[in-house]
């Protein structure tokens, strides 16, 4: 009897890279994420002065063909700033969202497992540090660990926790009630390879996604800390931190305010599109 | 009789893409019409095209004319609802969650300024009086959620009959319901069909439903009309080769079977189960708990298949997973060859967990869509067995070859297989095992027919050379039948008949199979199409008493 062929095989479906080029927001959002790294990564080539060094041409120069950015109040070239500021901002988001990314996916993924008392310890106490704001929680950790870029970083890291545990709980608890996971359940599969083998696989797109968009998140929280002085401390360049000090100035060279300002905006965007590129690449019911 | 709706070559095409090619057929009025046919035949693409309801980017061509207009004339806006009504799978998507069944069934007779709203109020109670919803004035006020699914396909079905249509067109409207309830609403459609002799397209993919149904058959097969004509000729005489095939894949009820229980030693014994799961939205109230299973006791020997049979909510899906231990009972114990699996935890259970496999109803769920099938497969070797990377991957191929897939398919991932390649690699993966008992929870109701028959053959063909002992769950008698040696029927949590399956089928004790055997709709249209009985609330469920060798009634 042969009614139907139910041995032919379909043919795959596209790559995810493909996938992930193919829509123009994911597109757009790659190609300023990449640039972003290459400034970052080559900083020290890019730049046309040392970030620091103070007076070579004179103070607030409006942008021209030897200061391309113009300088700021104490003569430093703004664009050699902002080059070597994409460093550390992306260190910034990196390193907070790693923070955040890893302890959040630890308590969400455990407690989604564990069930029980070990679920409802951890998901109460990530619901009480959600009812602060997260500005709220990184002030306090700064005003703790005295301000420092390093603990800013920490600050925004830790802040960002309860948000990650409770998309990675979520995402979680779907994985583990579906049959391949019980299947594995049903083959003995010992707690360390269920969720090391099954679970962390199959939540990881969903938290690649949620943590792309993070870092812009981060970026902003970490320059929202410098701007307050308490995070990134001078001569550093990180754009938060020049923000803040252009302050002052805006009337007599709004330009030092405008471009970090600018630097920052591009960066958001950027993430937040690759963000939205891989949600859509990533789901499997979008591959079709 | 002249046509009510009469169509020559309807296409439908996405792009270069051809959905349904040149379909042909007349309906008359007071006549079903069943379109007949497996997943991707085109046969909801049909119905759609002809209510103007196709998705973006499709397109049309060829003639639908109903009262004298072509419906697929693009200036021509199909009269939904007053001339064609359109009932769908599930119920609930056809409803709003947030409005009252009176407020939905009185609106299209205001909108289409048929009547006004006091008017419209008494015709729509009227209605529901009519398709058998008790205390309609009451209903009126309540919203689809407070409804069962039976329920609401009615309401679905008055809200339609309101408008007054021609034509009714029915998508699988009884697929999402439990056979009794299905009986329900076929008896319904019928009624409605002969008293206001309306023409009904009923769309399935059932041959039973069709047999009980239909005047006219056309039957689909990739988009194409492989064969048109009334029902008795197509059911004695088919003149397709895929009409055969289709009528020889179908599951038969009232088939023969020789099949006779194995006087094997025990393997399993499940005694004494108890379980009962907290109602939604019940947290205060520890009373607010319903019981999955009440006091369930049952034997399995070895080598025997024993199907579990039940509507949905009969528990026969939790007494599975209570056997497989994925669901913990509250009471019980559950023995397997003299070691009690309800007493092991930690190391030692998952140690033993290799002996009681499962297979789930859903194949698209059951595989790690991020591994590919041949390390999901290789999965109980590698926590079971000190296998070599090699002695592994040969082992895979050769399950792979077992279940009737190629051996390099081993390295693809699920997502570019069928629903029916996924199962059989689910099957592969619980014989991985080696275990000495597969569970297997409805494998094959996610499946066409056609491939239904070829994975119920091979779980057959799997258990005789694996020396297997399978666990059946089913909702579909006429499957049970085929494959079990012996059958339990379970209702509400109980066991109220159990027996070997020749003798259960052949002479039910219990009414409730009784019930559930009538009302299973036979592929079979020059049986009688009587009134089927109703099935009513209150069936005996004390405790099983035996009434012959090995066969057991509650009393």
């Amino acid at each position: 009897m042969s009614v139907t062929p139910d041995i032919e095989v379909p043919k795959a479906p596209p790559g995810f890279l493909r996938r992930l080029v193919r829509s123009p927001s994911g597109a757009i959002g790659l190609i300023i994420v990449l640039l972003l790294i290459f400034c970052a990564l080559f900083a020290d080539v890019l730049a046309p002065y040392d970030p620091n060094k103070m007076g070579s041409g004179g103070r607030f120069l409006p942008p021209s063909g030897d200061y391309p950015l113009g300088t700021d109040e104490f003569g430093r070239d703004m664009l050699s700033r902002i080059l070597f500021g994409s460093r550390i901002t992306l260190i910034v988001g990196a390193v907070a969202v790693g923070i955040s990314l890893t302890i959040g996916m630890a308590v969400g993924m455990i407690a989604a497992f564990r069930r029980g008392w070990v679920e409802a310890i951890l998901m109460r106490g990530t619901d009480v540090l959600f009812s602060f704001t997260e500005t709220l929680i990184a002030l306090s950790f700064v005003a703790v660990l005295g301000p420092s870029l390093q603990n800013a970083i920490i600050a925004v890291g830790v802040a960002g926790i309860p948000f990650y545990a409770r998309t990675c709980y979520s995402a979680a608890l779907v994985e583990t009630s579906k049959p391949y996971f019980e299947a594995s359940i049903a083959a003995g599969a010992r707690p360390t390879r269920l969720v090391l083998v099954h679970l962390l696989p199959n939540v990881m797109p969903t938290m690649i996604v949620v943590a792309t968009l993070g870092v812009s998140t981060a970026i902003l929280a970490a320059a929202g800390l410098s701007f307050l002085g308490l995070g990134a401390q001078p001569p550093t360049s990180e754009w938060g931190y020049m923000l803040a000090g252009s302050r002052d100035y805006i009337n007599r060279a709004p330009w030092l305010m405008t471009i970090p300002g600018i630097a920052i905006a591009i960066t958001v965007l950027g993430f937040n599109l690759l963000g939205d590129g891989l949600r859509t690449s990533l789901d499997p019911v979008e591959r079709k | 009789m002249t046509a009510l709706l009469s169509v020559t070559d309807l296409s439908v095409a996405i792009g270069s893409k051809s959905l349904v090619k040149k379909v042909s057929f007349d309906v008359a009025s007071g006549e079903v019409l069943s379109i007949v046919g497996e997943s991707g035949s085109g046969k909801s693409m049909t119905a759609k095209a002809l209510m103007g309801l196709l998705p973006h980017k499709a397109s049309a061509t060829g003639r639908a004319m109903f009262d004298g207009m072509d419906l697929l004339a693009p200036e021509v806006q199909p009269p939904r609802g007053t001339g064609i009504g359109l009932i769908f799978q599930e119920p609930m998507t056809a409803l709003t969650p947030v409005l009252t069944i009176g407020l939905q069934l009185t609106e299209a007779l205001v909108s289409h300024g048929i009547c006004n709203a006091g008017e419209a109020q008494r015709r729509a109670i009227a209605m529901l009086d009519r398709v058998g919803i008790p205390s309609p004035a009451d209903r009126m006020r309540q919203y689809p959620h407070e409804l069962s699914g039976g329920m609401r396909q009615r309401v679905v079905i008055a809200m339609m009959m309101l408008l007054d249509p021609r034509i009714l067109i029915a998508d699988e409207p009884t697929t999402a319901l439990d056979v009794t309830v299905q009986a329900q609403i076929l008896d319904l459609l019928r009624e409605i069909v002969t008293d206001t002799q309306i023409g009904l397209i009923l769309i399935t993919h059932d041959m039973g439903v069709v047999a009980e149904m239909a005047d006219n058959v056309l039957v689909m097969k990739a988009g194409k009309a492989e064969e048109f004509g009334p029902v008795q000729r197509i059911f004695a005489a088919p003149e397709a080769d895929y009409t055969t095939a289709l009528l020889d894949a179908v599951p038969r009820i009232d088939a023969s079977t020789s099949r006779k229980p194995a006087l094997a030693e025990p393997l399993l014994k499940a005694g004494g189960i108890n379980k009962t799961f907290a109602k939604r939205g019940a947290i205060f109230s520890k009373a607010a708990r319903y019981k999955a299973l009440d006091d369930v006791s049952l034997t399995m020997h070895r080598g025997e298949t024993l199907a579990l049979v039940g509507e949905s909510g009969s528990g026969k899906t939790t007494l599975g997973r209570i056997i497989a231990r994925l669901t913990e009972a509250d009471t019980g114990t559950v023995t397997l060859n003299d070691t009690d699996l309800s007493a092991l935890y930690g190391r030692e259970l998952q140690d033993k967990r290799r002996e009681v496999q499962m297979i789930f109803q859903d194949p698209y769920a059951s595989l790690d869509p991020r591994h590919t099938v041949g390390r999901t497969i290789a999965e109980p070797m590698i926590i079971h067995q000190e296998l070599s990377r090699s002695e592994r991957s040969e082992r895979v191929h050769e399950l792979l070859e077992k279940v009737g897939l190629n051996a390099d398919m081993a390295q693809r991932y699920p997502h570019e297989f069928s629903g029916g390649q996924r199962q059989r690699i689910a099957i592969a993966r619980a014989i991985a095992a080696k275990p000495s008992l597969v569970v297997a929870d409805e494998p094959t109701s996610a499946l066409d027919v056609s491939i239904q028959a070829k994975v119920l053959d091979l779980l057959e063909n799997l258990k005789r050379s694996e020396d297997l002992t399978l666990l059946f769950i089913s909702h579909d008698l006429a499957v049970v039948r085929q494959i079990a040696d012996r059958v339990a029927v379970m209702r509400n949590g109980r066991i109220l008949e159990l027996g070997p399956s020749a003798e259960l089928f052949a002479e039910p004790r219990h009414p409730y199979t009784r019930a559930l055997i009538d009302v299973a709709p036979v592929p079979d249209p020059t049986r009688k199409r009587g009134k089927r009985p109703v099935l009513q609330g209150d069936y005996p469920t004390g405790p099983l008493s035996e009434i012959g060798p090995g066969h057991w009634v509650a009393a």
